[in-house]
Formats: C-alpha cells, sequence, structure tokens
C-alpha cells in the first residue's frame, strides 16, 4: 500500500505537467493578451495610452517572448512558490487570492455541511421507505431543487431576505465591516448572510445526492447480507447502520476526490449574482480579461486538489473497503 | 397430512405419537399472500408439519413451490410485501417454556428479534452473499451472540474462536480477522454454521444450504450439521430440492408443490414407498447411478421437441461410429497471475489453472469433464473456445478432412470456424440479453456471420422454438417472462442456430431444478442424436455427467487425473480423487447411505496427499498411463499398472 501511494504521488507529477501546458495553451488561445485587451479598453474609454509605457509593461512581464519560454517561466515560477503577477489588480497572484481564499473556504465547508445534514436523513428515509408519500414528496423536493436555477434562487432569497430580515442586498457582510478588522459583529454579520449563498448552493447539490444515496442504498437493501443480519435478530436502525449504509458510502468516499476543487472554486455563477467575495468571480473576471498568470495559477491549483482529492478519496475507500484493500487482482 | 392418513387407513396404531416428545414447532394450516400490484397472490396454502426437539425435517420441492417462504415466515424475515394470512406457527420456547404463535407476533418487536438468531437460526444458500463483505467474520459471528447472550467482550471472541474452530476452520484465530471473499465456498458456508449456532439455537433452518458447495464439501458440510445437531440437541429444518441431500439428512420429510403439502411423513416411508405422483414423478427424475443403459430420466413436465426442415442436414454425421477424432487436445497449460496487496508492497502469484491437459473427443460423443470448482475445466473450455490464450499447447479441430489448428486461426478463417463449435452457458439468467427479444437473441448468430435474409431468420428461429420445445409465438418476448429452464432452451436454441457440429456444455443444468434438469438433459440428449453433434459436456455433478456422457476424464488442480469410459470408470474408479468424489455423492436411496465416518477432510483434492503412487508433490513430473482399454489413470513418473494391483 506503502508502494502504492509512492506510485500514485509519481505518476501525479507527469499528469500536472500536462495538465500545465493544456492550461497555459487554452489561455493563450484567444488572439492577444492582457495588454492588448487593456490597451483596448483604454481606448474605448477615450482614454490615451502611452505607448511607452505599454512596451515597458510588456518587456517587464514577457509578453514578447515565445510561447514556450513564456511558459517554462511561469512553470518555473510555481515550482519556486511565485504564482506571478496578477496585471488587472496589479498585485501579486497569491496576494489576490489569499484574501479570498479563507471566505471561499468558509462558504464551501459551510455548504457542504448543510448538504450531508439534509441529503443523509433524506436519502435513508426515501430508501428505507421506498414508494410511501414521505419517498415521493421528499423525492419531488429533491427534484425541485435540482431543476430550479441557482441564480434565479438567489435573487429571490436575496430579495426575500432583505424585505423579511432586512439584510443588506449581496456579498458575505454588511457594508462597513468589508475592510474592518476581525470582530465579533464582523463575524456576527458574515453569519447572518452566510446561510443565503449556502443554501443557494446546497440545494441542487442536496437533491443530487439524495437521489445517489437512495439508489445506492436500495441496491444494497435487497442483498442477501441484510437478510442474514435480520435473521441475527439485529434491531433495524442498528442494521441499517453497520451493513448496507456502511456499503453503500463507497460512492460518498469516491465523491470526496471531486469535492476538493469545489472547495476553492465555490460557485461561480451563484457568486456573481450574489457578488460574494470568494475566488469563483475573480477567477471568471481573470479568463475573460486574459490575465493570463492569474487565471493560469488558480486553474493549476483546481488541477492539483483535483488529483489530491482523488488520491485521498482512492486511500479512503482502500482503508473503508477491504475488498479494495486486500483483494487481488488476477491478470488474463 | 396425506401420508399419515394413508397410515391410519391401514390400520397403522398411531400410539408412536404419544410416547415422542411435544413439538418444537408445530405449523398448522399456515397460509402466505404475496401481494402483486394490489392483489394477493398466495405463495403458502394450508401447510402443516411439526418439527420435534432434535429432529431433522426436510422440506423438499422445486423452486417457487413455497418452502423458503415457510422458513421466511417461521423466522419472521417475510419480504415487506408478504403477509401470514391464516393459520400459527407455534414455537415452545426454550427459553420460557412457554409455547408462542410467531404468526401473531409482530415480526419488528423485541420478542421475534430475541427468538430471531438466538432461539430460532437459519444458514443461506450462498455463503458468499450472505455474509457483509465489508465485516470480519469473527465480527460477524460474535454479533451474534452479543445480541442475544450477556457476556463480556472477551468471554464473546472467546467463545466465537471456539465456535470456528469447532466447525473446522484450521487457524481460528486468525480467520477472527478474515473477510468472508478471503475464504473458499466451503469455508464461508462453515461460518455461517458458526453464525448460526454461535447462540445454540433449539432449531436452525438450513435453507439449500450446500446447493452451491462442490460435492465432495458438500458432503462434509452435511457431515458437520449432523455432528453439531447431535452435539447440541438441535433441531433442524432442511430447505432442499435434492432428494439425495434429503436421503441422508431427513428425519421426516414434507414434499411442497406450489404450495402445498403433496405427501408427509417418516423418510423410510417416503422413500421407500412413496403415495403421491408428485413424489413419483420427482424420484424419476433424478440422474442416478444404477440406471439402465439407454434408460431415460423421466421429467415431471416432458417437453416436444421436433426438427424442422433447415436444421435437417443432408447427411448426418454418423453418431457414436468411431469416425476418428473430432477434437485434439494437446498438452494445454494456462498460468494466472494473482497480485495481492498488502499496506507494505504487493505481491504475485502464479496459479496454474491448466497444466498439461490432452484428450482427444470423438466425433458424435459426448466427452464429459468432472471436477470441482476451480479445477480449471471452465478455464479449459474457454482455451478450446479460444476465448482465453493458453501458454502452451494446440487445439486442434477436425472438420470431416481437414485438420484446423484452432489456435493459429485469424480474421475471417476465424470467424468462419466459429460457426462450428458454439457454447452453452451455465446461468441462464446472465446469458441472455435482458434488452433483446428472443427473436433478436436467436437471430444474432446468423446476422453476425451474414447468414440469409430477414424472412431466412425468422424462420430459422421458429425451427429453433420448435426444436428445443417453446411455442414461437414467444419469439416477441424479453428473456424475463421465461423461466430458468426456458431460458435454458433458448440458450441451446440460439447455439444450434448456426448449425455447429462441436458444443461445449458448461454446466448448462447446475443452476437448474431436478425437474427442469431431467427436460433439458433429455433434451441435449435427443439433439445430439438427431443432429449428429459432438459433445464437450462440463459439470460438477456425477450422476449429470454419468447419464450424458460416454467417456469422462476427471480433472483436480487443473489436471486430467482419470479418463476412462463410463461403465469403466464408475465400475472401477481407480484414482483416490475419482474414488473420493463418487462416494461423496449422496444418493437419493436408502439403501446407500453416505459414509460419513469415511469423509476425510481436505485430503481428497490435495495432490501431495493422495496416497502412493498417486502423489504429486509441488511441480513433480506425472505419467498419465493405460490400464486397460481406454483407461488412463495419473500416477508418479515412472510406475508402471502393475504398480497399482500392490
Amino acid at each position: 500500500m506503502l508502494k502504492y501511494i509512492l506510485r500514485r504521488l509519481v505518476t501525479m507529477i507527469p499528469t500536472l505537467l500536462v495538465i500545465s501546458m493544456l492550461v497555459f495553451v487554452i489561455i493563450q488561445l484567444p488572439p492577444g493578451d492582457y495588454l492588448e485587451s487593456h490597451i483596448a479598453e483604454l481606448q474605448s474609454q477615450g482614454e490615451s495610452v502611452d505607448e511607452q509605457k505599454i512596451q515597458f509593461l510588456r518587456e517587464q512581464y514577457g509578453l514578447d517572448k515565445p510561447m514556450l519560454q513564456q511558459y517554462l517561466f511561469w512553470v518555473g515560477g510555481m515550482l519556486q512558490g511565485d504564482f506571478g503577477y496578477s496585471f488587472e489588480y496589479d498585485l501579486p497572484v497569491t496576494e489576490v487570492v489569499g484574501d479570498r481564499l479563507f471566505l471561499t473556504i468558509i462558504i464551501s465547508i459551510a455548504t457542504i455541511l448543510f448538504t450531508w445534514m439534509i441529503a443523509f436523513p433524506i436519502g435513508i428515509y426515501s430508501a428505507t421507505h421506498q414508494y410511501s408519500w414521505g419517498d415521493y414528496g421528499l423525492s419531488m423536493l429533491g427534484f425541485l431543487g435540482l431543476a430550479t436555477p441557482n441564480f434565479l434562487l438567489a435573487l429571490i432569497m436575496l430579495y426575500l431576505a432583505n424585505v423579511y430580515f432586512g439584510t443588506s442586498i449581496g456579498g458575505l457582510m454588511d457594508p462597513e465591516y468589508i475592510d474592518a478588522a476581525w470582530s465579533y459583529d464582523k463575524l456576527l454579520s458574515i453569519l447572518e448572510h452566510l446561510w443565503i449563498p449556502v443554501v443557494v448552493i446546497g440545494t441542487s447539490g442536496t437533491a443530487g445526492m439524495i437521489r445517489r444515496l437512495r439508489a445506492n442504498l436500495l441496491d444494497e437493501l435487497q442483498k442477501q447480507y441484510v437478510t442474514t443480519g435480520r435473521a441475527k435478530g439485529l434491531p433495524p436502525g442498528k442494521l441499517l447502520f453497520k451493513y448496507p449504509l456502511r456499503v453503500a458510502l463507497n460512492f460518498f468516499v469516491a465523491d470526496i476526490g471531486n469535492l476538493l476543487p469545489t472547495v476553492i472554486s465555490g460557485a461561480e455563477i451563484v457568486a456573481v449574482v450574489m457578488s460574494l467575495p470568494t475566488t469563483g468571480p475573480i477567477l471568471l473576471s481573470a479568463l475573460q480579461s486574459q490575465d493570463m498568470y492569474l487565471a493560469g495559477s488558480f486553474l493549476m491549483f483546481l488541477a492539483l486538489l483535483t488529483v489530491v482529492g482523488v488520491l485521498v478519496s482512492d486511500i479512503a475507500l482502500a482503508l473503508l473497503d477491504p475488498r479494495i484493500r486486500l483483494g487481488g487482482a488476477a491478470s488474463k | 397430512m396425506r401420508a399419515r392418513k394413508q397410515h391410519d387407513d391401514k390400520g397403522e396404531p398411531l400410539i408412536v405419537d404419544s410416547i415422542q416428545p411435544p413439538p418444537l414447532l408445530e405449523v398448522n394450516n399456515l397460509a402466505v399472500d404475496f401481494s402483486l400490484n394490489g392483489s394477493p397472490v398466495p405463495a403458502i396454502k394450508d401447510l402443516s408439519f411439526t418439527v420435534r426437539p432434535g429432529e431433522s425435517v426436510a422440506l423438499v420441492g422445486e423452486s417457487g413451490s413455497g418452502k423458503s417462504v415457510t422458513s421466511q415466515a417461521i423466522m419472521g424475515i417475510l419480504p415487506l410485501n408478504a403477509t401470514i394470512s391464516a393459520g400459527e406457527i407455534l414455537f415452545n420456547h426454550p427459553g420460557s417454556g412457554k409455547i408462542l404463535d410467531i404468526a401473531a407476533i409482530d415480526a419488528g418487536s423485541d420478542q421475534m428479534r430475541s427468538i430471531r438468531g438466538g432461539s430460532i437460526s437459519i444458514i443461506f444458500q450462498e455463503p458468499m452473499t450472505s455474509l457483509s463483505p465489508v465485516h470480519t467474520i469473527g465480527d460477524q459471528i460474535s454479533e451474534a451472540l452479543f445480541l442475544h447472550r450477556d457476556a463480556s467482550r472477551q468471554e464473546g471472541l472467546q467463545l466465537t474462536r471456539t465456535m470456528l474452530e469447532h466447525v473446522g476452520f484450521p487457524h481460528p484465530a486468525r480467520a477472527m480477522k478474515m473477510y468472508p471473499f478471503e475464504l473458499s465456498g466451503g469455508l464461508r458456508q462453515r461460518a455461517m454454521i458458526a453464525m448460526a449456532m454461535i447462540c445454540h439455537p433449539a432449531l436452525m433452518i438450513a435453507d439449500e444450504p450446500t446447493t452451491a458447495l462442490d460435492v465432495t464439501i458438500q458432503a462434509r458440510i452435511l457431515k458437520l450439521i449432523k455432528e453439531l445437531q447431535a452435539e447440541l440437541d438441535m433441531a433442524l429444518l432442511l430447505i432442499t430440492h435434492d432428494l439425495g441431500v434429503v436421503a441422508n439428512m431427513a428425519d421426516q420429510v414434507v414434499v411442497m408443490y406450489h404450495g402445498r403439502v403433496m405427501e408427509a411423513g417418516p423418510l423410510q416411508d417416503l422413500f421407500g414407498n412413496p403415495q403421491h405422483d408428485y413424489l413419483k414423478a420427482l424420484m424419476h427424475a433424478v440422474p442416478r447411478f444404477d440406471l439402465e443403459p439407454g434408460e431415460r430420466l423421466v421429467p415431471v413436465r416432458e417437453i416436444h421437441s421436433e426438427i424442422g426442415d433447415l436444421l435437417q442436414k443432408e447427411t448426418p454425421s454418423p453418431v457414436n461410429g468411431g469416425a476418428g477424432a473430432h477434437l485434439q487436445v494437446r498438452d494445454i497449460r494456462k498460468t494466472y497471475q494473482l497480485h495481492s496487496g498488502t499496506w507494505v508492497g504487493s505481491e504475485t502469484r502464479e496459479l496454474l489453472a491448466v497444466d498439461g491437459v490432452s484428450f482427444d473427443v470423438e466425433r458424435g460423443e459426448c466427452f464429459g469433464l468432472v471436477g470441482e470448482s476451480g479445477c480449471g475445466k471452465t478455464t479449459l473450455s474457454k482455451i478450446i473456445m479460444r476465448a482465453i490464450t493458453p501458454d502452451q499447447g494446440e487445439v486442434i479441430y477436425h472438420d470431416h478432412q481437414q485438420a484446423i489448428d484452432v489456435r493459429g486461426l485469424e480474421g475471417n478463417d476465424l470467424l468462419a470456424f466459429r460457426r462450428k463449435m458454439q457454447f452453452i452457458f451455465q446461468d441462464p439468467y446472465s446469458a441472455l440479453n435482458p434488452r433483446m427479444t428472443v427473436f433478436d437473441i436467436l437471430r444474432e448468430p446468423l446476422v453476425v456471420h451474414e447468414l440469409g435474409d430477414l424472412d431466412y431468420q425468422r424462420e430459422m428461429a421458429t425451427e429453433l422454438m420448435h426444436l428445443v420445445g417453446l411455442d414461437p409465438r414467444f419469439l416477441n418476448r424479453y428473456p424475463h417472462s421465461f423461466s430458468g429452464g426456458q431460458r435454458q432452451r433458448i440458450g441451446i436454441a440460439r447455439a444450434l442456430a448456426l448449425q455447429p457440429d462441436l458444443i461445449i456444455c458448461d454446466e448448462p443444468v447446475s443452476a437448474l431444478d431436478v425437474s427442469i434438469q431431467a427436460q433439458v438433459l433429455n433434451l441435449l440428449k435427443d439433439l445430439q442424436q438427431e443432429l449428429g453433434l459432438t459433445f464437450v459436456f462440463i459439470s460438477h455433478n456425477l450422476a449429470v455427467i454419468h447419464y450424458i456422457a460416454d467417456r469422462i476424464a476427471v480433472m483436480c488442480r487443473g489436471r486430467i487425473v482419470e479418463l476412462a469410459t463410463r461403465e469403466k470408470l464408475f465400475a472401477n474408479p481407480v484414482h483416490p480423487y475419482t474414488r473420493a468424489l463418487l462416494s461423496a455423492v449422496p444418493h437419493p436411496e436408502l439403501s446407500q447411505p453416505l459414509s460419513f465416518d469415511a469423509i476425510n477432510e481436505a485430503a481428497e483434492s490435495e495432490p501431495a496427499l493422495w496416497q502412493f503412487p498417486f502423489t504429486i508433490e509441488h511441480n513433480q513430473a506425472t505419467d498419465f498411463i493405460q490400464l486397460d482399454e481406454g483407461h488412463y489413470v495419473r500416477v508418479m513418473a515412472g510406475c508402471k499398472s502393475s504398480d497399482l494391483a500392490a
């Protein structure tokens, strides 16, 4: 197993290299670079452009060099912990993202917990009471959640929260706290705003998770070993949690690999609609304005998290399921 | 109960009843209904029988006769859509001494839960799926103990270890930490028995406990159940369709059909003098070793097969006529690589699946391959079909004048060759695509080989249905609307669609009921005669092989250990493994009981433990010597047939 983990870690290196090339090429694909789109923007606003300054910037950032050289410069920097410089914000990438990362993680973790807390009881109930009124009703609620566009729900919730609770529209805290130091009031304000994005982002995920948990658990409940457990005289609750639920959790653990990147990227569209100070909108605007180091480093970070997440879930699966841990595979 | 009534008529005294102890379990007029789409469908109608303490009662019947539903009703684990609509299940609870009506107790109540697993326990047919894949054996067995008995953790684990040792685990302490998939089928079933026994129940229900097991392992498991039963003075309710098992295990027999009791009474009466037509029919459907040559099995329901014009060959190949070899298999060897991982590194083992197997199959004969699961017979059949590539060896197919090297075929030659050899699979459920109609299934081989137009294919499919005794009107149905036996017949029809000369049958009847088995065996036998087919028939069931095969090869651990004609093999088995196989077969006759004392734990299938001159140490060279005309046996290298006499 140790050997297996080592091997997986080593194979991550070429994977990430290939991803970095793809990311870089895709970012470079649209014609022009950040400075050109910047000039175009300035000209459209009727401002004059200082050719000399542009030229200086171009040399400064190495934008006049061939693509391969730019790529090597970028990758080399990342290996030393330098993620490049954001043109748009005029700040190093780490500083642009750093501030918002913390809030993004808070929202995402709250969302995941919300999803689990709602989805697990409902999924278990639906599976154990298949085709009951409760199952149908909850399933319909789930489908409603799945079918409602998130941004629409976001707008409605913002409006309702403002009308009934007086919560300020948009953002993750009242405006006066935005640049203030951390305080008890600021925390309260965040909590007051937090639930709306959590509910909005969570609904679709919850619905999906209910459906998957229900389907997996239903499969397991049919299995003979559940009958064995009943024949042993196990009480229903203990039987459910020890046997079928435990086996049905495999899909859930396999899902952890996908969770890590979403924790960081956040739900972009919803974040834009609700003007949340998370990383999602930054990524979106960086891609639009060809702010290449910001976008590139961000995407690389997501890729790294995906690869690590998959490894973590594979290891967790092996821990949870002895068939994966101990089972041998025969080769034909 | 009909049988007992008949005894009354004959004037036999019923005093026996009064000296017998009071019944442990008394089922009176039980009826169970399933609700399908809102309307009740009866599964059991008016079922009555009694089980006395320490006694073995066998419930016998085909699938769908309601025997498993009976066990579920007694355990209170009926499916949600089933209800007990009438009758009572009186259980003399050993703890309280009170008589409880299980039918009236809520299945989810604490009282019922304490009976389940505590006083009545059950073992199921398929030990792999009956145990949780992600919990250790020790955990699952001790759980039953901790639920019903006051034992500290230490005591409980100690008791579990003792129980595991008792049911025959060689290393009980290690087995505690093992998972079901790490154990062989026999050991899994032993673990299941340990789990059922750990609370020393008054009644154990065994629902087809050995149906999924090999014959030698079956004999050991039956022996174990019998020993434990005597030791703990436990009653046994044995549910099975195998009359051979019944003859060796039961004191009382209850024969069920469609949820009703057909006949019931003591084993001696029923087997000695069966009264009801159904039981007689069942007895005639079981293949036995003492069948006369040419004697046919009588299935409970006959099927009528007819051969149409398209399937009739212009010149049928001569049957059993020494027309030369049809298939030659030479020195086939195949190893598998097994990778097993632990937390620190992994190891790779080589498993020798087939080791130097050679044999000839004559044109028109039925060549039987018999052996336990894992002996390499299925691997061998797939090598012959060219579904698996062997490490060495060759397969030569004789197409009348022309010899074809099967391993060397490529491209169009291989495609053309496929028409000559076809395969019938073991499991009729997974062998048919559930999303294709029967017509599409039968037509597919013709489509693949671009034979005929749609009209021809439709006519062919119709003929094939007639051939296997199915109504051609069923062509538009999907496989799920057919029973197991009917599906197997569809599988046979598909194999015949290309009019092959040689068919490999891989355990074609082992998933079927006795009555259906006789039907399918007769069908295969007739088809072989009438179409002039050559069969390679693989089975683990010696009685089936005895019924259908002309020559038989016995396989063990990838080697053929003995090869002879049917008469010689059964009259004079020489190899210890063949003898062990033969002695482990439970006969449905009282005159030939299994000799449980002679059953030697684990020795039969271990080549290193076979007595001289059959001993095969690891990778040692062996000789395949001829004893007399057509009778070969594998011995240590250098031994002569004269050594065998000594």
